[in-house]
């Protein structure tokens, strides 16, 4: 039987970076083949050529051994190819009727006929268990509806290859269950799947084959249940990675943060943050475990002075520090790594130097009189790129122009070598790669090492239970649980954390 | 002599349906244009160049109906170039917008010299004569209001409905509108933005022209230099007002026609009030009307901004 797809010798150039380096790829009918790589391995790139979204400097496609021309989105439609992007291809305004049929739109006469996509739409949604309201409007669902709406989109121009990128990466651990679901009962009814992840765990959970892509190149395809996590992470990212960090026994110090009795309230103005009281120590991880949206970003904040709180004390060392403001807090020894990068951490239209230098814009040596002293300021930008390791053509480019691992390295070189006393780390490793985690954590115990106070933020359970020398666990805004990390296991802090 | 009681009439609101047509024209045009994506500000241009081909079309032919022939093809013209600045060359879109504006102000009048030999306004030529409406200019009230205008001004008034059924109610006006709301998602479907864009732009050249031919050769029967006096940027303000949407710009246009004629009229009928304050009170309006309308106007998500395919 001839394969579903033979992608040959694909290049593709962008401006400074080979994004596909003549890659070649095989993918067998019926099969889920996972096309497994780090951030910027050039998956997306490869995808979206094969979908004719974008146009490949040389190389061919063979579909059922027959070569293809693309370069246009018609035309792979037309061969049966349908793509789930990463940045779903949605109108945020439009229905999901609306969504699914545009492009393809059944008409009476020279009107729209609503009637039938709608009909269409059910049709398929009950079909394939995928469930959405056609008359919703796109902006006001959820990222997992609007998932479905991609896949529904693809399934009703009758795609028998399907390309999946990173459908994951949105998804709850309850929908990411139901997607694989909803992957196998679509390879039962005959289709392929191409599905991009960069996490192990799902390619061992879903995928028959597995092709690793590294900087634009493939690096082999294996027969998944050939190969363990160890062997896929050290063809991904070409060399031996620690997925489980390592600590050394440390003994903890004298308390350097101590929250008493906090209470503050959220955006709406209801409690999120009720009666919190905690300490930790220098040469400490403390971990605060919960599900997202229970009172943790108002904690950070607070703690930050970001936001106000309603009653309660903050202090650093002996130092009370509830009535600072955030610019005073860091001067006083307080560090934070936002949760969310591109609002709080970053400005993603200035440079990387005019990144490095927020926070230090006011203090020696960054200023000479009345003016920034950028000499400085490049120095210590280039040195931070070079000792953090982040990716990027040079230290003039704007940071919206680096992937999402490198602008979380930046930050975090920033907020390190402010050199403090207590650091704030909220979801630090959120959307970064293994490579990139194995990077931030390494460096969190590097401070603990150092005696510094870690106060860790994180939705994920491994994360808390590798790091933290204590963890704490967040429930509707209250602390519903303590224990050393030594005695602490999965089972239990889902528990507290479900509210058990 | 003041005469209030004579401000109040039904030719009032028959001089209003007048009075919106200008404006009604840039309105429908900035709407297709901006709803796929590109930003139309160089309406007033475009209507200056098609009231002057308009008048020329009538001048040559003496018929006024080849007049609006030459509108139209003026229209497509300049539309052309706008939508190729914009949508090929990826040009910024308020800069070549602008530019269309000042040609707008430069071609006609160098055109005028040439022609003419006349430094402000062309000769007089054939204008479009009324249209009455036969049974309904005889009915009470609505008669004397809807029964006898420009036929212009009727194509206008149709040019609504038509314009929302073809945006909200066609396939061709799902594509047209997903192209300016999200293009990638557009084209990941097959459409093809750039030709939808083409296709936007053109139709909107060609509504500004029925604006422009409706000044020079129905109202007026020539052309006098910047005869728009800022009825494509009112058209915009309309366009904003009605959130992109035709039955909302025309409400819009309802305002300013009815302030237009009310100014009018009340300088007719010698009100005492300074007229340069009657002249401003439409433009006054239309600025307030955009203030209120300014917090809950969405534009489409992509308006400006041009599509580049990876
Ligand atoms: N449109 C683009 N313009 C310039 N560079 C791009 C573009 N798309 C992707 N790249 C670059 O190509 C490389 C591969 O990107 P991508 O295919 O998105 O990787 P992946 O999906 O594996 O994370 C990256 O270095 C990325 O920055
Ligand atoms: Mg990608």
């Amino acid at each position: 039987m001839k394969p579903a797809v033979e992608m040959r010798n694909i290049v593709k150039q962008f401006p400074g970076v080979l994004a596909n380096d003549h890659i070649s790829l095989t993918v067998e009918k019926g099969e889920i083949h996972g096309l497994l790589g780090e951030n910027g391995a050039g998956k997306t790139t490869l995808m979206s050529i094969l979908s004719g979204m974008s146009v490949p400097d040389e190389g061919e496609i063979l579909l059922n051994g027959t070569p293809i021309q693309f370069g246009n989105c018609e035309d792979a439609i037309k061969q049966g190819i349908g793509m789930v992007h990463q940045h779903f291809m949605l109108v945020p305004v439009f229905t999901v009727a609306e969504n699914i049929v545009l492009g393809n739109e059944p008409h009476k006469g020279l009107q729209l006929d609503i009637d039938q996509a709608r009909t269409m739409v059910n049709r398929l949604s009950s079909h394939y268990g995928l469930k959405v309201d056609p008359d919703s409007v796109i902006r006001d669902i959820s990222v997992g509806s609007q998932q479905r709406v991609e896949i529904l989109k693809v399934l009703s121009r009758d795609a028998k290859i399907i390309i999946l990128d990173e459908p994951t990466a949105v998804l709850t651990p309850q929908e990411v269950e139901e997607f694989y679901i909803v992957m196998r009962a679509l390879r039962e009814a005959g289709n392929t799947i191409i599905f991009i992840t960069h996490k192990l765990q799902e390619i061992q959970e879903i995928t028959d084959r597995t092709t690793v892509l590294r900087d634009g190149k493939v690096v082999g395809t294996v027969n998944t249940k050939d190969a363990d996590n160890e062997r896929l992470a050290r063809m991904m990212v070409g060399r031996d990675v620690v997925l489980h960090v390592k600590k050394e026994e440390h003994q903890a110090g004298k308390v350097e943060l101590r929250v008493e009795n906090l209470f503050a309230k959220d955006a709406r103005g209801l409690p999120a943050v009720k009666d919190i009281s905690f300490e930790v120590r220098a040469g400490e991880v403390v971990g605060i475990a919960g599900v997202a949206g229970n009172g943790q970003n108002e904690l950070v904040e607070v703690i930050t002075g970001l936001r106000k709180q309603e009653s309660g004390k903050i202090y650093l060392g002996d130092r009370d520090i509830s009535k600072m403001t955030t610019r005073e807090r860091i001067y006083a020894g307080l560090a934070h790594v936002p949760q969310d990068r591109q609002r709080r951490g970053l400005v993603m239209d200035f440079t990387l130097v005019d990144n490095f230098l927020l926070g230090y814009e006011d203090s020696p040596p960054f200023i000479e009189g009345p003016m920034i002293n950028y000499r400085e300021a490049e120095r210590f930008s280039e040195r931070s790129i070079e000792m953090f390791d982040v990716r990027t053509p040079g230290a003039h480019v704007t940071a919206r122009t680096l992937s999402g691992g490198n602008q979380q390295k930046m930050i975090v070189a920033r907020e390190f070598q402010r050199n403090p006393t207590v650091l704030i780390a909220a979801q630090p490793t959120r959307g970064l790669d293994i490579a990139a985690t194995e990077f931030v954590h390494e460096e969190l115990i590097e401070l603990r090492a150092q005696d510094k106070a870690v106060l860790l933020i994180s939705m994920e359970l491994t994360e808390i239970l590798d790091l933290s020398d204590r963890i704490l666990v967040i429930y509707e805004g209250e602390i519903v649980g303590s224990m050393k990390a030594n005695e602490a296991t999965p089972e239990k802090l889902g528990l507290l954390m479900a509210g058990g | 002599m003041a005469n209030w009681s004579q401000l109040i009439s039904l030719a009032l609101f028959s001089a209003t349906i007048r009075s919106l047509t200008p404006v009604l024209y840039p309105a429908l045009a900035g709407i297709f244009s901006e709803r796929s994506g590109v930003l139309n500000i160089g309406l007033e241009g475009m209507m200056l160049i098609s009231a002057f081909a308009a008048v020329v079309g009538s001048y040559y032919s003496g018929n006024a109906w080849i007049g609006v022939l030459w509108a139209i093809a003026a229209g497509l013209l300049t539309s052309l170039i706008h939508a190729f600045m914009c949508i090929t060359l990826k040009a910024d879109q308020a800069i070549v917008g602008t530019g269309i504006n000042i040609l707008g102000i430069g071609l006609p009048s160098y055109l005028l010299l040439k022609l003419f030999g006349s430094q402000g306004i062309s000769p007089i030529v054939n204008r479009l004569s009324k249209w009455r409406i036969p049974v309904v200019v005889d009915l009470p009230v609505i008669g004397p209001i809807l029964g006898e205008h420009s036929p212009l001004a009727y194509i206008a008034l149709i040019m609504v409905p038509v314009s929302w059924f073809v945006l909200f109610k066609t396939p061709f006006g799902l594509r047209l509108r997903s192209v300016g709301e999200n293009p990638s998602a557009a084209d990941s479907v097959g459409v093809n933005v750039y030709l939808m864009r083409y296709i936007a732009v053109m139709i909107s050249g060609v509504l500004a022209s029925l604006g422009g031919a409706f000044l020079s050769i129905s109202y007026l029967a020539q052309y006098t230099r910047m005869m728009t006096a800022g009825r494509g940027f009112i058209g915009l303000a309309a366009m904003i007002f009605g959130r992109w949407n035709p039955w909302g710009a025309l409400i819009a246009c309802l305002i300013f026609g009815f302030a237009d004629a009310l100014q009018a009229t009340a300088q007719a009928a010698n009100v005492p009030i300074p007229p340069q304050f009657l002249l401003a009170l439409p433009y006054i309006l239309s600025i307030v009307t955009l203030i209120g309308a300014m917090g809950r106007a969405n534009p489409p998500a992509y308006v400006a901004k041009p599509y580049e395919k990876a």
